[in-house]
């Protein structure tokens, strides 16, 4: 096992645009007065020539994003999830995905573990608006190794991408010698027939202590880390729902419209089974510390594993 | 170099392709189409280095119109200008048609964004200019917007962009006919004093008779020697202009000729394109 290594994602992020940088010229950087905070602070410290910080105008940065990217540049535009996703909406869907422009959008703060900001600031809806959006890709990377090779992936795609950032740091779990990461391929973790845990973003650490914890207790649960939301590897999840009969997905999000009702959609038409959604049930959340909030939204090792054992026990 | 007499004909022929475009297609937007197709004609003519030979040049000027739903006579100078052929006027809006409803800039060759949701245009606009000065060309950026266009938030997100960062090589063009769905511009959102809103953003302002070409062409020439600063021309225009019976009408913003209506616009256009033939 490699070195873990204690990371937020928005800042592997970061570090990631900087080592694209070197060798595409045509990357520019965009913020909304919150580049200290999404971390493209990072890229523009070292290219303040190709960094522009937009102000607080959210709307007016995604489209000029898109007048960049028309222009044939590659440009990434940052903010928090709310504001990048959700204010700036129907620039997204009109200006950039319609057209199908090259614009890689950044969401940060994303989910219940945004903490203290509360409501207003945790956004669990992000997935959802950009999984509805003809030709988005959609990725929700796990780990600060993960992150980083999703941003080189998504900046070598061309063609509109969204990408969720945390803000939490939380400790990596892949191990850099051997990971490999391709757009739309779920990752499977933890081989076992029991059940399928099906995860993504920062709780995969979660869903992954959990389901190694389950062994001690003979339960054998598959894990599978979906970085790629959009377009979603049906493949893992047919089989997935083939060989264990059950799913249980597991994401920091609302249960609506996020990774749960992708999954569902896949097994839905290609092998209907029970699918049991760990995630922010349909409801606001609240200030508090990150670790807090997670733990009270059921979205940390202890609840999953209950949920694991409860389904297996009632297979 | 068109001169007037040409740029008034050109016009005229464009007015005529919105009117036969909209007709065809049931639907669509006549009233901006027309106060617009004056502006439209000098740029496409006059103004832009455009090559409907190659319409992805790098290096070509772009033109954005972010007052989407006013396609109509943009795209009959497109055709006028060779970009494709003038019978696709016929099948505007029609399934399976290159000529959308509003820009496309992936089906319609010519078209340099997407646009249609007003207050958009002018932000692709900036990131256009913005790339442009990036890659050192010496390419222009023009856009074109409604003035009931200017109640949207994100135009003055975009203004602010644009002087920020100094970018000279884009003009906003405000075609300011005074009308917008629900009543004038200034009983609905109260826009006045938009040359003292522009400057007060940063902008070097012309207010110029936005079917005067001769103005147009000086005000166009002043923006290019502006340095350092982005530029507007508010143009005050008439909505219908050149068809009599919708001229300053409201009611003709988003609606097509009936068979009856059709014959007594296309009859007038014909006329006045017979008269500015023999001038030429």
């Amino acid at each position: 096992m490699a070195e873990v290594v204690c990371k937020a994602t928005r800042e592997s992020f970061g570090m990631a645009l900087c080592e694209m940088a070197k060798t595409n010229k045509d990357i520019v950087v965009l913020d909304a007065d919150l580049a200290a905070a999404t971390k493209t602070s990072i890229f523009g410290n070292e290219y303040p020539d190709r960094f522009f910080d937009c102000g607080i105008a959210e709307a007016n940065m995604i489209g000029v994003a898109a007048g960049l990217a028309a222009a044939g540049k590659t440009p990434v535009a940052a903010s928090f999830a709310m504001f990048s996703t959700g204010r700036a909406y129907e620039q997204i869907r009109n200006s950039v995905a319609y057209p199908g422009l090259n614009v890689k959008i950044a969401g940060s703060h994303a989910g219940i573990s945004t903490g203290e900001d509360g409501a207003t600031h945790q956004c669990l809806e992000d997935i959802a608006l950009m999984r509805t959006l003809p030709g988005m890709m959609v990725l929700n990377p796990a780990d600060h190794y993960e992150m980083m090779e999703a941003t080189k992936a998504a900046l070598k795609h061309d063609g509109p991408v969204y990408i969720r950032l945390g803000r939490l740091a939380i400790d990596s779990f892949n191990d850099p010698g051997t990971y490999k990461f391709e757009l739309g391929k779920g990752i499977t973790l933890h081989e076992g027939n029991d059940v399928a845990v099906v995860a993504s973003g920062l709780v995969v650490n979660e869903a992954r202590k959990a389901v190694l914890a389950l062994e001690s207790e003979g339960i054998s649960a598959r894990l599978i880390n979906i970085h790629t939301i959009k377009p979603i590897d049906r493949e893992i999840i047919t089989k997935a729902a083939k060989e264990c009969g059950q799913i249980i997905t597991v994401e920091e999000h609302n249960v609506i419209g996020g990774l749960a009702d992708a999954v569902c959609e896949v097994t839905s038409s290609e092998c209907p089974v029970k699918v049991t959604r760990i995630g922010v049930q349909d409801r606001f959340g609240y200030s508090g510390p990150a670790w807090e909030l997670l733990e009270k939204f059921g979205l940390t090792e202890t609840n999953i594993g209950n949920v694991i054992r409860e389904v297996v026990k009632n297979k | 170099m068109a001169d007037n007499a040409q740029l008034k004909l050109l016009a005229a022929k464009a007015r005529l392709g919105a009117i036969i475009g909209t007709y065809h297609a049931k639907s669509g937007h006549p009233g901006g189409s027309l106060s617009a197709a004056d502006v439209f004609t000098y740029l496409y003519f006059n103004e832009m280095n455009v090559n409907p030979e190659n319409p992805a040049d790098e290096n070509r000027d772009r033109f954005v119109l972010s007052k989407g739903h006013c396609c109509p006579s943009l795209y009959a100078i497109l055709a006028l200008k060779g970009f494709f052929d003038w019978d696709e006027l016929k099948v505007l809006r029609h399934v399976g048609a290159m000529l959308q409803g509003h820009p496309d800039m992936k089906k319609t060759p010519g078209v340099d964004m997407s646009t249609g949701s007003l207050g958009q245009g002018v932000s692709a606009a900036c990131g256009m200019a913005l790339a442009g000065k990036l890659d050192k060309k010496d390419y222009r950026v023009y856009t074109v917007l409604g003035d009931g266009e200017c109640e949207e938030g994100e135009v003055w997100e975009a203004a602010m962009f644009a002087a920020h960062n100094k970018l000279d090589n884009i003009v906003f063009i405000v075609d300011q006919n005074g009308l917008q769905i629900d009543g004038t511009v200034e009983e609905v959102g109260g826009l006045e004093p938009l040359d003292k809103k522009f400057e007060s953003f940063g902008f070097e302002v012309a207010k110029i008779d936005g079917h005067n070409f001769d103005e147009i062409a000086s005000a166009l020439a002043k923006a290019r020697e502006t340095k350092d600063k982005p530029f507007a021309i508010l143009m005050k225009t008439v909505k219908g202009k050149g068809v009599s019976f919708m001229e300053n009408q409201v009611g003709w913003h988003g609606k097509a000729c009936n068979d009856e209506e059709f014959k007594l616009a296309v009859k007038e256009l014909e006329d006045e394109i017979a008269r500015l033939e023999a001038e030429v």
